[in-house]
């Protein structure tokens, strides 16, 4: 049997935001004051349930708890957010505490998460607010934790934090699902904000680790919750399965000194086949609901890699075709340098360099390492090891994270070896 | 609620239209400011002469001092507002999106700070 400080905290991880979701509305979208209710309900179950037993409904208990502290709170003239009417919550409250306490509290009102992941995603507040947010209120992260994600003091994350929530409140960010006509939009805006925390966990920008996997845990877990809430949303659909085909390589994909393994070097059992399986699943899911978005693509390409059992088996001409309509969708350099690698792959390296060339004469990449690395890779594998030699070194005066800069000196080592070019 | 949209543009992309473009243009405020009336949303609304007729003044140590010129010179330039009741900002953002200017330059929403109701 599990103790009770584990069960709470297990409880806590799972339900926290649901709770709090539902306490924000009744409060009148007052994010700080139902925060402050809903930890001391917690609080008084770590008191009351050693003495009165576990309740039958644990989460059900602490909602209806957090409810009974709100009304104390309002009754008690506390201080509500501006223009928040302390009748109307009172009523409301009143209303929702007189069903009995048999679990219907639970059920009802399904849509407060979503209230609470569109109010988080709203376009009024910055990106990385929105995600520091969600993180907060809707997975139950304390502010350290969310802190820790953005690599920042705990300080700076927490003045951040109450400076949204005050925007919430003073500017009114009203606390609803957005109407039809707003509703794709926004939820591309929720999405976004998803697929950047788990960018950033997936390839970090910045810091001595390749892949800080509690960041892309935290953004797969609003990528479910954000699945179950809209079930009907291809493209929802879509990122958790890019999200879970990328994250079942993370084993395979730092090696055990901390450096990057690129596919093609990537033990293969490492990857985990279970996510895999998911991750194909909700693929599918998202093809059966019309998806065909950037999300769609990705994760289409994903699939393609997940579904080779070796690196010769993937069908690259395939991944080429993809990452050309991914142009189309989200033209943009980053795209480009992914498609002329797929090119080189499907039709050999002097197709790809042709591509990189392109790209390079464009100007647009002229500050990012990839591109550099992508042409010195593909030099490497003509044998044209002077010319190789030059683009590891422009790579490597570009490149930000410590295990990149590993994997590029071993290349750059590999190439100084090699026999002198006969071009 | 209400909530000021102040209108930023550049001025100076006014002078470079044609007549046809300014009449068209102004006759698309009239019916905006018509519609946001009619909605009951419209508190006041103005447009506002050239920055080349500004001047700021600011108070020092009892000093009053007059500079010709707007505050701070930027790309764009506050031409006009409304100050409109909304039930919260997203219907303040659909009003917003709704103004001309909205195509060409942006509009700034800001909460009025409402404080005989904060106080009590």
């Amino acid at each position: 049997m599990t103790d009770l400080p584990s069960l709470l905290e297990q409880t806590w991880r799972a339900d926290y935001g649901r709770i709090v979701a539902t306490v924000i509305r009744v409060m009148g979208g007052d994010f700080g004051s139902a925060e402050e209710v809903v930890q001391e309900a917690f609080e008084a179950a770590l008191l009351q349930w050693p003495r009165e037993g576990v309740p039958k409904e644990p989460r059900a208990w602490l909602l209806r708890a957090a409810k009974n502290k709100a009304v104390d709170r309002v009754r008690r003239g506390g201080r509500l957010g501006a223009r928040v009417d302390a009748l109307e919550v009172i009523a409301r409250l009143e209303q929702e505490l007189a069903s009995p306490l048999d679990g219907r509290d639970w059920q009802d009102h399904p849509d407060d998460s979503l209230r609470l992941l569109f109010t988080c995603c709203h376009p009024a507040l910055a990106e990385d607010i929105q995600v520091a947010l969600a993180l907060r209120t809707l997975c139950g992260l304390t502010t350290e934790e969310v802190a820790r994600a953005f690599l920042v003091p705990a300080a700076t994350m927490a003045q951040r934090l109450v400076r949204a929530q005050r925007k919430i409140r003073d500017a009114r960010i009203p606390y609803v699902i957005p109407e039809a006509d707003a509703l794709a939009e926004r939820t591309r805006g929720v999405l976004h904000a998803i697929y950047l925390l788990f960018s950033e966990g997936h390839a970090a920008t910045e810091g001595t680790e390749l892949l800080r996997t509690d960041l892309c845990a935290e953004a797969l877990r609003l990528a479910r919750l954000a699945r179950s809430l809209l079930p009907l949303h291809p493209e929802v659909a879509s990122l958790l399965a890019l999200m879970l085909l990328h994250h079942s390589r993370r084993r395979a994909r730092v090696a055990e000194d901390g450096g990057l393994v690129l596919l093609d070097r990537q033990d293969r059992s490492l990857w985990e086949a279970e996510e895999i399986e998911e991750g194909l699943k909700q693929l599918d899911a998202a093809m059966a609901l019309g998806a065909h978005g950037p999300y769609t693509v990705q994760a289409a390409i994903a699939a393609l890699h997940a579904r080779a059992k070796r690196p010769e088996e993937t069908d690259w001409e395939q991944i080429a075709a993809l990452y050309g309509r991914l142009t189309e969708l989200t033209p943009g350099p980053v795209v480009e340098l992914n498609r002329a690698a797929a090119v080189a792959m499907a039709r050999g390296p002097e197709q790809g360099l042709a591509l990189v060339d392109d790209l390079e004469s464009s100007g647009r990449l002229t500050a990012y390492h990839l591109l550099p690395a992508a042409r010195a890779e593909l030099l490497r594998r003509l044998g044209r090891w002077r010319e190789a030699e030059a683009a590891y070194r422009r790579a490597l005066a570009l490149v930000r994270t410590e295990p990149e800069r590993r994997f590029l000196e071993e290349r750059l080592r590999e190439v100084l070896a090699s026999p002198p070019s006969s071009a | 609620m209400k909530y000021l949209l102040m209108i930023y543009e550049n001025e100076k992309a006014w002078e470079s239209k044609s007549k046809e473009e300014s009449e068209q243009f102004l006759g698309e405020y009239f019916a905006y400011t018509d519609s946001v009336q009619k909605s009951g949303n419209l508190i006041a609304g103005e447009a506002l002469q050239p920055t080349q007729t500004a001047t700021t003044v600011r108070v020092r140590d009892g000093k009053r001092l007059t500079t010709d010129g707007p505050f701070a010179e930027t790309r764009e330039q506050l031409g006009g507002f409304y100050l409109v009741e909304a039930k919260d900002l997203d219907e303040a953002i659909a009003l917003a999106s709704r103004i001309p200017s909205a195509r060409l330059g942006c509009i700034e929403i800001r909460p009025v700070w409402e404080l005989s109701e904060s106080a009590g």
